[in-house]
């Protein structure tokens, strides 16, 4: 089936467009890119339905039969990130046309972005293992220029760092992709599931693992690898920090490294063992460092460190309960996350300053913008009837139930931790006396308004889905990860079929 | 063998380079020599000694061929090897007109 090889092309496509129309018209730059942004996010939904039915769906480029060519596949998992991230793509695009308007050149932040889109639908949807890579890189490179868009020293400082540490992780993927090329002799996903199940797994694939898990983990910022984080999402556009720490991360991250170790590599004790490790240590020490920032962007990058934690603590549990959860969390955390870096974004928008200790009072001028960082702050602190509440319940009740009672406990108490300095945002934001330098702010225009009250609508119905509609949708992407022989079987019998 | 620990040598020099170096230029040029370390080992694993190149023709028998995958990759890898060293010196570029300075640890407005 074609219509997978649509969410690379469009935004391709789209990218190309902007580029060519966006310096002279300004108006079909923006039509261009808000179209692509919307018809990728209603081709996602579309594949939600698709997906349910087919269970998997392969796309052979050129004709060729696997494992000689490249293939698509979308799965499950696969449909649960890409819907994820194209909400997510199309409320950030959306807001961007007004918050980009201080900016000039915008039709170059437009392209950019649109060239991270495809970047990240491509490494979602790839099936081979050095595309995902080629994929992997065109978001990656995209992220870089973004970060310092704005070109103020801070951006250029952070970005360099990014670049840095960024390339070097892809470096350490390539290397892990060349071993097992040289010792599977073959790049398809599937395939090398099957040739490593056949062969005895040497010292040689742990060996990858490694190197997968730096490459990776560094990509996703897992702590020891971190530093990189704070620094680029906090002195991006606002925006921009919104699209890196709502989805960026997961989609490089968290959704490769599950896919390669539980459906490539597969996953013994030791692995988990060593995932749930660092997750933990993510989950606290991002939450420590995060009380103590004044910074309201630098705060909330901390914070994504600390949530990242809990999704890969849930994969390393690995249960299926604990995956289901895990999952749940990652939807739930772009949806939170990306609507309180636009939050941030209308504060630094009307005010310009970022600094928390300046604020105060602020809900009277910006009702909108302080409702929905309410509903934000709530959700991703764990307040009952959001969504954050049952995924991180869920993740808690998961530990338990296999029996590592003291992880669980550290990841409820992380969760308080987390209340603690979402409640220190509200309170130096948005409660208590106005701050009489900002007497004569207005609240953000009505196209950054909608975004916002979209993405919190998302956070408040999260909590009901797990009713019907969405179950399944998490049910099957958890299936995927759970059993390791499902999609290398699959995928072959997809191809024969 | 010896291809490979001297590839393995190289990859060290470059990562020595990045971890080591103040100047903003010699981290990129080690980004690009980290870089080669790795093209070269991926064309290392589908050299043949000796081989010939893999182009099939009806009278020849097939007998001892490189493989010509990796050095399909590496040619993409080196692809996104020039994009990366393209935005990496426009950024120091840019650096060098803010800050006056290529010295890395001169360049500190972030905390932490």
């Amino acid at each position: 089936m074609s219509g997978l090889l649509n969410f690379i092309l469009i935004p391709l496509g789209a990218a190309f467009l902007v580029a060519l129309t966006g310096n002279r018209m300004k108006k079909a730059g923006n039509f261009i890119f808000i179209l692509a942004a919307f018809l990728l996010c209603a081709l996602s939904l579309y594949l939600v339905k698709s997906v349910g039915a087919q269970k998997i769906i392969l796309f052979k480029a050129g004709g060729w039969l696997p494992p000689l060519g490249i293939s698509m596949v979308a799965d499950g998992l696969a449909v649960l990130v890409l819907v994820t991230v194209n909400i997510v793509s199309l409320t950030v695009a959306f807001y961007s046309l007004r918050y980009m308007q201080r900016y000039t050149d915008v039709w170059k932040f437009q392209s950019l972005f649109l060239l991270m889109l495809a970047g990240m639908n491509g490494v979602i949807l790839s099936g081979d293992l050095f595309n995902m890579y080629v994929f992997l890189e065109v978001a990656s490179i995209s992220a870089y220029a973004l970060v310092a868009f704005g070109v103020e020293p801070e951006g250029l400082e952070a970005s360099f760092r990014y670049l840095v540490m960024g390339s070097l992780a892809s470096i350490f993927v390539l290397l892990g992709i060349a071993l097992l090329y040289g010792y599977c002799s073959t790049l398809n996903m599937a395939d090398i599931a099957l040739v490593l199940s056949s062969n005895p797994k040497g010292l040689l694939v742990g060996f990858v693992a490694v190197l997968f898990l730096a490459g990776l983990g560094l990509k996703a910022a897992i702590v020891p690898f971190h530093a990189w984080l704070p620094d680029a999402h906090s002195s991006a556009p606002s925006p921009v920090s919104a699209m890196l720490s709502g989805v960026l991360i997961k989609t490089l991250g968290i959704y490769t490294l599950a896919r390669i170790f539980f459906n490539v590599l597969g996953v013994s004790s030791k692995t988990l063992l060593v995932l749930m490790v660092l997750g933990i240590i993510s989950m606290a020490v991002g939450a420590i460092m995060a009380i103590s920032q004044s910074d309201i962007k630098r705060m909330f990058a901390y914070s994504s460190i600390s949530q990242i934690g809990y999704i890969v603590f849930a994969l390393g549990i690995g249960t299926p309960l604990a995956i289901f959860g895990g999952l749940f969390h990652l939807f739930n955390h772009a949806m939170f996350k990306s609507l309180l870096f636009l939050n941030a974004g209308s504060i630094e928008y009307s005010t310009g300053a970022r600094n928390l200790n300046k604020m105060g009072g602020l809900s009277r001028r910006l009702p909108v913008t302080g409702f929905t960082s309410l509903v934000g702050s709530m959700g991703i602190s764990g307040i009952p009837p959001l969504g954050g509440f049952w995924s991180k319940l869920i993740i808690i009740i998961a530990a338990a139930q296999a029996g590592y009672i003291g992880f669980a406990t550290i990841a409820a108490v992380v969760s308080i931790i987390t209340l603690a300095y979402y409640l220190k945002f509200q309170s130096f934001v948005f409660f208590g006396r106005l701050n009489k330098a900002w007497d004569g702010i207005k609240e953000v225009p009505l196209s950054m308004k909608l975004p916002m009250l979209f993405l919190a609508v998302i956070c408040v119905v999260s909590g009901i889905l797990l009713l019907p509609c969405f179950r399944p949708l998490l049910e099957s992407a958890g299936g995927v990860l759970v059993s390791t022989v499902q999609y290398k079987d699959a995928v072959i019998a997809a191809i024969k079929w | 063998m010896s291809l490979y620990l001297l590839c393995i040598l190289l990859f060290c020099v470059g990562l020595y380079s990045i971890l080591r170096k103040r100047n903003i230029i010699k981290i990129i040029i080690g980004l690009g020599i980290i870089e080669y370390a790795v093209n070269l080992f991926f064309i290392l694993i589908g050299y043949r000694m000796h081989g010939r190149a893999p182009i099939f023709s009806g009278d020849q028998a097939v007998l001892n061929m490189v493989d010509p995958l990796p050095q399909a990759i590496v040619m993409t890898t080196i692809v996104i090897g020039l994009a990366i060293t393209t935005l990496a010196v426009s950024l120091a570029i840019r650096i060098y007109e803010k800050y006056g300075t290529f010295d890395i640890t001169k360049i500190r407005k972030l905390r932490g």
